[in-house]
């Protein structure tokens, strides 16, 4: 008997390189401090938080590490709902409660249940957001330091219950941010092309919108989504499949999956 | 607005509709008269045979995108479809087998369509309807195939169906994919599992290895001094590279391979001695895993469109069969071009094909055909891999225009968001054909 598979021949020569993932992932022994939480949530929690002890969280550190939410999030004076709803007062806040948001189902039952975001849960589902609240649509893996969350949520905190001297709110992704002209905001897209056209997202991004293990991609805004995908057109985002996907959509035919598939109504 | 919109209206003549036909106790009791969209008028009809990746995505799509203006009927013989796709992780342990199970009530009660199940036996191209076998038929204006594969015969000297569960093909999901993974766990240490893999073209070019894999991961657990042995014709595979370096990394010394050039074209099987011979060398196993050569679903030769391969030869502009300006050929059945035959591919020509059903019967728009393909494998446990391509139609094939493969030497955490992104693919496709 013989041959040991003995060619490690790949049958694929072509390829995209893959350079996604790759998430610091530093982590420092700082704590979160867990205040009451009742019933099953405290079970859940105990077995996800560190020993609790004092807070030596950064804020400074905090505002760097938000630059992983301000994709989808806005926080600070003038902030609105992007692709998730803004962050401002969010401590104390029962999940799910905003009512100008289109949250997922999911999470305005997890509201409902009785999750109210405070250090422990925010910090519960900052580290796994999907075993939280399953079926919601954020679409974060979760950031594994225990230091790393303890700093993010000192900087949220900065947006929560200081009144007017919160600072300015910064934008999501902007045209400038990826080198991209501001006019392709402007064309306006066919949305029953966009229908056609959003059967080859439905096979991977599921058209209710959960997000488990692949983003959401409904209800966002119509300028987030066309940049999303035009950043991936032009290798500014980095993903084989997406970019391989948007990588032959017109301008037209982003424009056309936008209007299907935001939730603004109007063109623009 | 870049809209080449392709006039294909072959709306053509409906006067020629039959009216609805009472098919008697072949039709199945989950039947669901959708609203009529035409009181008093014969809607257009489509018959969908097979509720696979294509046709179950199809007959989905034909009936939401028309709100009701087609009549859309879909023949599936199971009850509950079992994916193949993902049916690997069930042998290795990482899903349970009503995970990868499905039920047509949704098709049925969320879209009008009128679920039969039944057996498609025939189909009468002149007068277009199909004959089933609890004796009925069907009459269509647009007949959709999807019926998947089935095995050639005699391609392995020694194996045919009567051998199945001595020597399981595991290769349509359901009872045979339960029967190989109990087999494997009754192995008995340090035995031999051996797969007979299949030559070109069959059905998910990677499965036959995902499965090796996930074989491993079971017996590295349970049975590490076992063996597993790999006969194959082909010289070589799908995600070969990152196969065998996964294999290196799990699994050392545990695989074996026999391609061409060492006999692994030369292949014959013994079920009641449990015996594999290579080229004229007998080998005592105690799994023998047939995964024969295969050809296009019986009934698309029962229609006669198939070619001598044994596959149903399709216009890539819009999944009709060369044959038959009124079928249309979907996934795994169909000779197309350049796409592997994979659920994500039936599922991506589903919609092209939906299109221009309705298109053709209701005069709706009709956009440029566009297809795509990504299959994920899973080698271990969180070590996901994956390959995709785009495609377009010619006038030939369905051509592929750019791809993208895993590299080795990949982060483990790159490997997993690959994993968990086969989950969520696994989730949407599902909710996409079935929802």
């Amino acid at each position: 008997m013989a041959a040991r598979w003995a060619r490690p021949v790949c049958a694929f020569a072509d390829g995209v390189p893959s350079s996604e993932g790759a998430r610091g992932s530093r982590v420092r022994s700082a704590v979160a401090s867990a205040p009451g939480v009742s019933g099953l949530l405290v079970a859940v929690l105990l077995s996800v938080l560190p020993a609790a002890g004092a807070g030596s969280a950064d804020a400074e550190r905090g505002k760097a590490l938000y630059g992983q939410c301000k994709r989808c999030h806005q926080a600070g004076s003038g902030a609105g709902h992007r692709i998730g709803p803004h962050l401002n007062d969010v401590f104390g806040r029962p999940a799910g409660s905003l009512t100008d948001f289109e949250y997922s189902p999911a999470m305005k039952a997890a509201g409902s249940g009785g999750l109210v975001w405070n250090e422990a849960t925010l910090e519960a589902f900052l580290a796994d957001p999907r075993a939280l609240v399953p079926r919601s649509r954020m679409s974060f893996a979760g950031m594994e330091g225990a230091g790393d969350r303890a700093d993010l949520l000192a900087w949220l905190r900065v947006f929560s219950g200081a009144g007017s001297d919160l600072p300015p709110a910064e934008p999501t992704a902007t045209p400038e941010e990826y080198g991209l002209d501001p006019r392709l905001l402007t064309i306006p897209g066919d949305p029953e092309y966009g229908a056609y056209l959003a059967g080859e997202c439905t096979t991977c991004h599921r058209g209710d919108g959960a997000a488990e293990g692949i983003p959401s991609i409904t209800g966002w805004p119509r300028d987030d989504f066309v940049l999303a995908l035009q950043a991936y057109k032009r290798g500014k985002r980095v993903h084989p499949a997406m970019q391989l996907v948007a990588g032959r959509l017109s301008d037209e035919e982003i424009a056309a999956l936008a209007a299907h598939f935001s939730r603004d109504e109007d063109q623009p | 607005m870049r809209q080449e919109e392709r006039d294909m209206n072959q709306q053509g003549d409906r006067s020629g509709l039959s009216r609805r036909r009472f098919l008697g106790s072949a039709v199945a009791a989950s039947t669901v008269l959708s609203a009529p969209a035409v009181l008093g008028k014969a809607r257009p009809r489509a018959v969908v045979v097979g509720g696979g990746a294509g046709g179950a995505t199809a007959a989905r799509y034909i009936a939401s995108d028309s709100k009701g203006a087609v009549d859309v009927t879909l023949v599936e013989p199971t009850r509950n479809y079992y994916s193949c796709f993902f049916s690997n992780l069930y042998i290795g342990g990482f899903r349970d087998f009503a995970s990868i199970g499905h039920s047509y009530g949704a098709l049925a009660a969320r879209h009008g369509i009128n679920v039969v199940h039944d057996w498609a036996v025939s189909v009468d191209r002149d007068h277009r309807s199909v004959g089933l076998a609890g004796g009925g038929s069907l009459s269509y204006d647009r007949l959709v195939l999807s019926p998947g594969i089935d095995f050639r015969p005699e391609s392995v000297p020694g194996w045919d169906l009567t051998q199945q569960n001595r020597m399981p093909h595991a290769y349509k999901a359901g009872s045979q994919t339960q029967l190989l993974r109990a087999q494997i766990e009754a192995m008995p240490q340090g035995g031999v599992y051996c797969m007979v893999a299949p030559p070109n073209p069959f059905r998910c070019p990677p499965g036959p290895y995902e499965r090796i894999s996930m074989v491993a991961h079971v017996l590295k657990g349970a049975n590490p001094t076992a063996k597993i042995l790999i006969v194959d014709p082909k010289e070589k595979f799908s995600k070969q590279g990152l196969f065998e370096d996964g294999w290196q990394r799990h699994y050392p010394g545990m695989i074996e391979r026999i391609g061409p050039e060492f006999g692994g074209d030369r292949v014959e099987v013994r079920p009641d001695s449990m015996e594999v011979v290579v080229d004229g060398e007998a080998m005592k196993v105690d799994v023998c895993n047939v995964i024969p050569a295969q050809q296009a679903g019986g009934i698309a030769a029962l229609a006669g469109i198939t070619n001598e391969g044994g596959w149903a030869p399709v216009v890539p502009h819009t999944m009709q069969s060369r044959a038959d300006e009124n079928i249309h050929v979907l996934g795994d059945a169909s000779q197309q071009g350049d796409m592997p035959k994979s659920g994500f591919s039936a599922n991506s020509q589903a919609k092209v094909c939906a299109m221009a059903v309705r298109g053709a019967l209701t005069g709706s728009k009709v956009f440029p055909a566009r297809f795509s393909n990504t299959c994920w494998s899973l080698i271990g446990t969180h070590d996901g891999v994956k390959v995709g391509a785009s495609y377009e139609a010619t006038d030939e094939k369905i051509a592929k225009t750019d791809g993208f493969i895993s590299k080795t030497g990949e982060s483990a955490e790159l490997r997993k968001a690959t994993y968990e992104e086969s989950l969520g693919w696994y989730d949407a496709i599902s909710e996409d054909m079935f929802g």
